[in-house]
């Protein structure tokens, strides 16, 4: 069964295209990753499935529901996790899931008999009663995770869950979505960390300026879209055998982001590699490890790095490398 | 496209009984700081009663055939209950409107805009009713009123809570800063206080203050609280009951459409 399917959803602001014709198909029980640059489209397009904005045109159903008509009957089987933390400043922990449970129509003992399982979902227990400002910013967004539960939904969406967390509080999250996946609620979120979606999605659709370019699992998208074996190169050895560093140490800014002729580099692009400047890193990419690494080897030496290649080469490859604001 | 504020007006408010979950949320909140705001909500009024009652009565004596003491305490129910309401519409909602991100955290849950915007108003009528019943308390206490039939004057300070807080939630739905709502202080509140008949009769002013009065919805509240407090007749109560009526529904209206507009983009 489709959890939501999406059909020419697109999104103008005056003159601007934020959303521009996606397609969605996802299945119940499926985790699901929306991966884009910032401005890429994400959110409005997470907007858009919740009922909470408007689209200009295209199609929506969630949980069987057609959006925003019936918005409201979908969100009372849906929970939302909203980009920036929004638990209410007067309440304490207890207090945030009973209020929340009431805007759901929840009452007060119905959701103080889940009481206990949420806090524990969110190792909040000893902090129950605490006030929401002496939270760290993970316990946050673990109580938020936690609020979004109070409805036990279906559907949970969630907008960029772990962005500003420290490596330790990612992890927890990580770990307590994949605990909601295994339950077989449907996970819907917006990322901009490969690694999160790599990890905790069967599925990604990888947007840039509001449109689909890629949608798979994440293996497969890596297996399409890139070379399965990586090497790199950083700062001062790059610069070297890039030809981009004259013999006083100083940059050459003429010769900056060419990997062709007159490169230190070139026998590794007549032999078959893509050479990829980044920056002050070389990326290398080859189809076979041991035939790269063994050209590698022989022409630079010691010092470089090895990896399989991950979903961020695909992404970085299909949504280009200049910044995004 | 994004609707225009034409229409989101077409569109009248969809009511729905969730807007209950709002109020609870904020009567939670109040009840955790019940004193202090009590205080501070009804200790002012109760100044203005006493030392204007005490000070300026003494050279006033009687206005309308009543000791001034007594024609001020209607007038100052009046004034409280519009003073809560508003400021609990302006600053208090427009806080969980934008620092606090309350209202997006109610609309992420199965809550519409119009359900937020009436949860909100239904509170700061609450808070009027809340000042108000409290001033009335202390008049009676001091025997400023007439009779128990002053008690009626409660359901129509209830009533003119939501046309007050209906007015100010427009303001906080277009608001752009708190700076914003100092327009509706100068430009509204305080010539509604003086021109409303709360702190003298609108009797002795020039005819035409008199005729803009009427479009004031204090000065029907106070038309209807004023007798209903000194045990006097109340003139066309239906008149004034559908004024106040009138400003609260259209308000509610108006406030939702601009609420909606803001939010649901």
């Amino acid at each position: 069964m489709a959890a939501v399917t999406a059909r020419g959803l697109t999104r103008t602001y005056g003159t601007t295209t934020v959303v521009d014709g996606i397609d969605l198909d996802i299945e119940a029980g499926e985790c699901f990753a929306l991966l884009g640059p910032n401005g890429a489209g994400k959110t409005t397009t997470l907007r858009m499935l919740l009922g909470l904005t408007p689209p200009s045109s295209g199609e929506v159903t969630v949980l069987g529901e057609p959006i925003p008509e019936r918005a409201r009957a979908m969100r009372e089987r849906a929970g939302i996790v909203p980009q920036f933390d929004n638990l209410d400043p007067d309440f304490s922990v207890r207090e945030n899931l009973i209020t929340y449970g009431a805007y759901y129509g929840a009452r007060r003992k119905a959701v103080e008999a889940r009481m206990d399982s949420l806090l524990a979902f969110a190792e909040l227990t000893e902090r129950a009663d605490d006030p929401i400002q002496g939270l760290s910013g993970g316990m946050k967004r673990r109580l938020t995770l936690a609020r979004a539960l109070v409805n036990d939904p279906e559907l949970l969406a969630l907008d960029e869950p772990s962005t500003g967390l420290d490596p330790q509080a990612r992890q927890h999250i990580w770990e307590r979505m994949h605990t909601l996946r295994r339950q077989g609620r449907t996970l819907l979120l917006t990322t901009h960390y490969m690694e999160e979606a790599e990890r905790l999605c069967d599925r990604a659709a990888i947007i840039d300026h509001g449109r689909i370019v890629a949608c798979d699992s994440p293996s497969a998208l890596i297996a399409a879209h890139i070379e399965p074996h990586v090497v790199e190169l950083r700062g001062d050895q790059a610069m070297q055998w890039m030809g981009r560093m004259n013999a006083a140490g100083d940059i050459d800014a003429e010769v900056r982001g060419h990997a062709g002729a007159g490169s230190g580099l070139e026998p590794l692009t007549a032999a078959g590699f893509r050479v990829e400047p980044v920056g002050e890193t070389v990326l290398i990419y080859g189809d076979d490890r041991d035939a790269l690494i063994q050209r590698i080897e022989a022409l630079i030496g010691p010092g470089y790095l090895y990896r399989p290649a991950s979903l961020e080469d695909v992404f970085l490859r299909l949504t280009g490398r200049e910044l995004r604001d | 496209m994004s609707a225009s504020v034409g229409d989101h007006l077409k569109t009248g408010p969809q009511l729905s009984l969730r807007f209950i979950a709002v109020w609870l949320r904020n009567l939670r909140v109040w009840r955790k700081l019940m004193l202090p705001s009590l205080l501070g909500n009804f200790g002012e009024p109760v100044l203005y009663l006493l030392a204007l009652g005490y000070g300026l009565g003494q050279f006033v004596g009687e206005v309308e055939s009543m000791p001034y003491m007594v024609f001020l305490a209607s007038g100052i129910v009046c004034s409280a209950a519009m003073t809560g309401a508003t400021f609990e519409a302006l600053y208090s909602a427009y806080t969980r409107l934008t620092q606090q991100q309350t209202w997006a955290a109610m609309l992420a849950a199965p809550m519409n805009v119009d359900d937020v915007v009436l949860g909100e108003i239904a509170w700061a009528a609450t808070k009027a009713l809340i000042n108000a019943s409290a001033i009335v308390l202390v008049a009676a206490v001091l025997g400023l009123v007439a009779g128990p039939e002053a008690l009626l004057v409660l359901p129509v300070i209830l009533l003119a809570g939501f046309s007050f807080a209906g007015i100010a939630m427009i303001v906080t739905a277009i608001s752009p800063s708190y700076d914003f709502f100092l327009y509706y202080f100068t430009l509204v509140m305080t010539p509604m206080l003086l021109l409303s008949g709360v702190f003298f009769p609108l009797s002795g002013l020039p005819d035409a203050v008199g005729i803009g009065a009427q479009f004031l919805p204090l000065a029907h509240v106070v038309m209807l609280v004023r007798p209903l407090m000194t045990g006097t007749t109340v003139d066309a109560p239906v008149l004034h009951l559908a004024v106040i009526l009138g400003y609260a529904v259209g308000s509610y209206w108006i406030s939702a459409a601009l609420a909606r507009r803001r939010l649901i983009r």
